[in-house]
């Protein structure tokens, strides 16, 4: 984003405030005592009653948070405990983190598409698609133009000089090297290592996203539309790679087989947890007293301490209750420990929400969702970002289409379809992001996608429940939160 | 205090929307230090005038001097490059962003290491620009833009245009939301940001706002100019004359040519 402040005044490469003065001598002089008053919600001494009383306020202004997603956690766990008594137990919940993984992934992306106020329903079939070049390149020693039939290469290639123009053109600079890179990979042939595959899935994914971009900002159909056709032509896409075998196996190829079926050792989950926890309490209580010590806007104290308790309780019993040994047959081997999944999920999280708060891209992305307009006469490029929105949330679902090979041992033939992408949207809604644009947070798709992902695998427990319930259910689950949704939005309207 | 080459010329500017020309030949000039008032009746062209100078609207033809050199303007940073800062008339503020969010849009403060943004940096200058303002009426600086009242949105906007070191603000319809106090307290802020140097263009339909805050009126008729004129050299009356006919007595645009633009 650095291209994007040159013309304006004191914007180069991040001026200090004190290169700035105050604004063109009218400013007048000021008693701090004067100053204290106008902002006293800034400076005054905020307590944890009125935090509360704060927070109230903002879910009854419209802004529900996470609360739709603890309410629906709460009833689909009362419910299912009652329909199975094998839902709490450790080897279920321990499955449970594997089935959300892929759902959260692409949730992840869907945030930064649903945040602009669009929708991409093609995030699931991608998603499938990116995990189908993997699979392919990895499978055939790199070689897919020796699998694939002649025409379908060259569309292949076609496709990635495309997404290659179109970042040129629309100058992503991070999407440029990716897709060069995934052009290359295609090209000589080098995606037979595992490793080397894995970046071929993202690199599809990162051109998919600036092909959907481009035709959403710069042709200008409404994305509903873009996205419901590439969701059928991915479909398609997938089948065609997929062959007669109807799946391409992926054996135990490492890393990928290790997301969902090899666990973290307990002792090092044990202190991937104090990383966590501890680096969070050390930002959040190093920011909430300094920015006291300066005179800042400041969370009181104890609400800091009080989230960092919330978070190091559900992390300990988290990690106990995963730590467990939950192999069945007595004298195999243990199975105890994470999986992979979950640290994996933590790091994305961590870096998306640093990109979506901490700098100008994240910024830029919430003032486009929240006042186009008014973000274009701030000078943002707002087709710009509509494409890089795209390539990002894509190149998420690439990861969560290596997720999903991950869980099904191979990439099959409905990989990234059916439910996948309902349950990500979901899942991102469930937790609080708006489908109007503007409003949302990545820690909410990873919340509304544990909780989404609770209602397959609860049904799942009841072999004589058939399919039609998990689709009324879940389509149930999805109408209600974009209900409250649509209430929030009417709330903060008036 | 009145200078007597302007700091932003317009020369010869013409618009067209389509087969419709909004703008002909139409010449403008702010000087630092006073309140240009641009006034006209509705689709005069007055918002057309001002996102032509602001960069929203590419001109088919004309020419910008400022500070007495061409310059040439293609896009909202154009202006902003050089100090040319407008508030609309719908604010074009962000309602899901917070005041300090709004007010640095586009040219947020970054860190020297890693291009963060610097929060505390720009959460100060917001809180001192609107102090600076006198603005006393909002309880944090944190608020969301949602939960303001039209004032303070007013407010908030004007800030938002004065926070660089701006050389030209252009106000559209400032007071026309406003309440009686609020109107009070907006025009002082116009008075102000004139009395400290800045070039001032207040496009406003309230002529009781005008004839007491300008120093100079430019009125437009049905896309061209009337007349440019000081303030004291006319009445309400003349420039209510100006607005709807396009001339007054020996002021204004030929009758031919009143005629020819009706």
């Amino acid at each position: 984003m650095s291209e994007q402040g040159t013309g304006a005044p004191g914007s180069e490469a991040g001026p200090s405030a004190a290169d700035l003065p105050a604004s063109g001598g009218i400013t007048a002089t000021i008693s701090d005592e004067a100053v204290a008053q106008a902002f006293s919600g800034d400076l005054g001494s905020v307590t944890l009653m009125d935090s509360a009383r704060a927070y109230i306020a903002k879910v009854r202004g419209g802004d529900p948070g996470a609360l739709p997603a603890l309410f629906g956690l709460v009833v689909l766990v009362l419910a299912f405990r009652s329909l199975s008594n094998q839902f709490l137990t450790v080897g279920n919940l321990a499955n449970l983190t594997g089935q959300a993984g892929p759902t959260i992934f692409i949730a992840m992306g869907l945030v930064f598409v649903l945040l602009l106020g669009e929708i991409d329903l093609s995030a699931g079939t991608a998603a499938g698609v990116c995990a189908m070049m993997m699979g392919l390149a990895y499978a055939h020693n790199g070689n897919i133009e020796g699998y694939v039939k002649g025409g379908s290469y060259g569309a292949i290639v076609i496709v990635l000089v495309l997404a290659l123009v179109i970042a040129v053109l629309g100058r992503l600079w991070l999407a440029v090297p990716m897709v060069v890179l995934g052009l290359a990979i295609v090209l000589t042939h080098a995606g037979g290592h595992i490793w080397i595959a894995m970046f071929l899935a993202l690199a599809t994914g990162t051109a998919i996203g600036c092909i959907t971009g481009f035709l959403v900002a710069r042709v200008g159909i409404p994305s509903f539309i873009v996205t419901l056709a590439f969701f059928l032509a991915w479909q398609g896409v997938i089948i065609s790679f997929a062959g007669k075998a109807g799946a391409i196996p992926m054996g135990n190829a490492y890393p990928v087989n290790a997301l969902a079926h090899q666990t973290v050792n307990p002792t090092l989950g044990w202190t991937l947890l104090v990383i966590f926890v501890g680096g969070y309490a050390a930002f959040t209580l190093f920011r909430s007293v300094r920015r006291r010590a300066q005179k800042l806007s400041a969370e009181p104290l104890t609400l800091v301490l009080v989230r960092i308790a919330v978070l190091a309780v559900v992390g300990i019993v988290a990690v106990y209750y995963l730590n467990q040994n939950r192999q069945f047959n007595k004298g195999a081997k243990p199975i105890l420990g994470m999986p992979w999944v979950v640290p994996l999920i933590l790091v994305v999280l961590v870096a998306m929400t640093v990109l979506l708060t901490k700098t100008r891209f994240g910024r830029y992305l919430y003032a486009v969702g929240g006042n186009a307009e008014a973000a274009r006469r701030a000078g943002i490029d707002v087709r710009r970002m509509r494409i890089a929105a795209f390539a990002l949330s894509t190149t998420l679902a690439a990861i969560g289409g290596i997720a999903l090979a991950s869980f099904d041992g191979g990439v099959p033939l409905d990989i990234g379809g059916g439910n996948t992408l309902l349950y990500a949207v979901g899942a991102a809604v469930v937790g609080g992001v708006s489908l109007f644009g503007g409003r949302g947070r990545i820690r909410d798709a990873v919340i509304g996608g544990t909780v989404i992902s609770i209602i397959p695998n609860g049904l799942g427990l009841k072999p004589n429940l058939n399919a039609a319930y998990q689709y009324i259910v879940t389509g149930a689950f999805l109408l209600l939160a974009a209900a409250v949704d649509a209430y929030g939005r009417r709330r903060a309207a008036k | 205090m009145v200078a007597d080459s302007p700091i932003l010329a317009l020369r010869g500017i013409n618009k067209s929307f389509g087969a419709i020309q909004v703008l002909h030949s139409v010449d403008f000039n702010v000087f630092p230090g006073e309140v240009m008032a641009l006034v006209g009746d509705n689709g005069a062209g007055k918002s057309t005038l001002v996102k032509c100078v602001g960069g929203i609207y590419p001109v088919d033809s004309g020419e910008f001097l400022f500070e007495g050199s061409p310059i040439s303007i293609h896009g909202p940073r154009d202006a902003a490059a050089h100090g040319i800062e407008i508030v609309y008339q719908d604010l074009a503020l962000c309602d899901n962003l917070d005041i300090v969010q709004n007010m640095f849009l586009g040219r947020e403060l970054r860190r020297p290491i890693f291009n963060t943004l610097d929060e505390p940096a720009m959460e100060r200058r917001s809180r001192d620009t609107l102090a600076g303002l006198s603005v006393r009426t909002v309880k944090s600086v944190r608020q969301l833009v949602s939960s303001l009242s039209g004032g303070q949105r007013q407010s908030v906007a004007i800030a938002k245009a004065v926070l660089w070191n701006n050389k030209v603000v252009l106000l559209d319809e400032p007071t026309a939301a406003l309440g009686v106090a609020q109107t009070r307290q907006v025009l002082d802020l116009v008075r102000r940001l004139a009395d400290s140097g800045l070039g001032v263009v207040l496009i406003s339909h309230n002529m009781n706002d005008v004839m007491e805050v300008a120093d100079r009126i430019t009125a437009l008729f049905l896309g061209r100019v009337a007349a440019e004129v000081k303030r004291m050299d006319v009445t309400y009356t003349q420039v209510v004359e100006l607005i709807t006919a396009g001339r007054t007595g020996s002021i204004g645009l030929q009758p031919a040519t009143a005629e020819e633009s009706a």
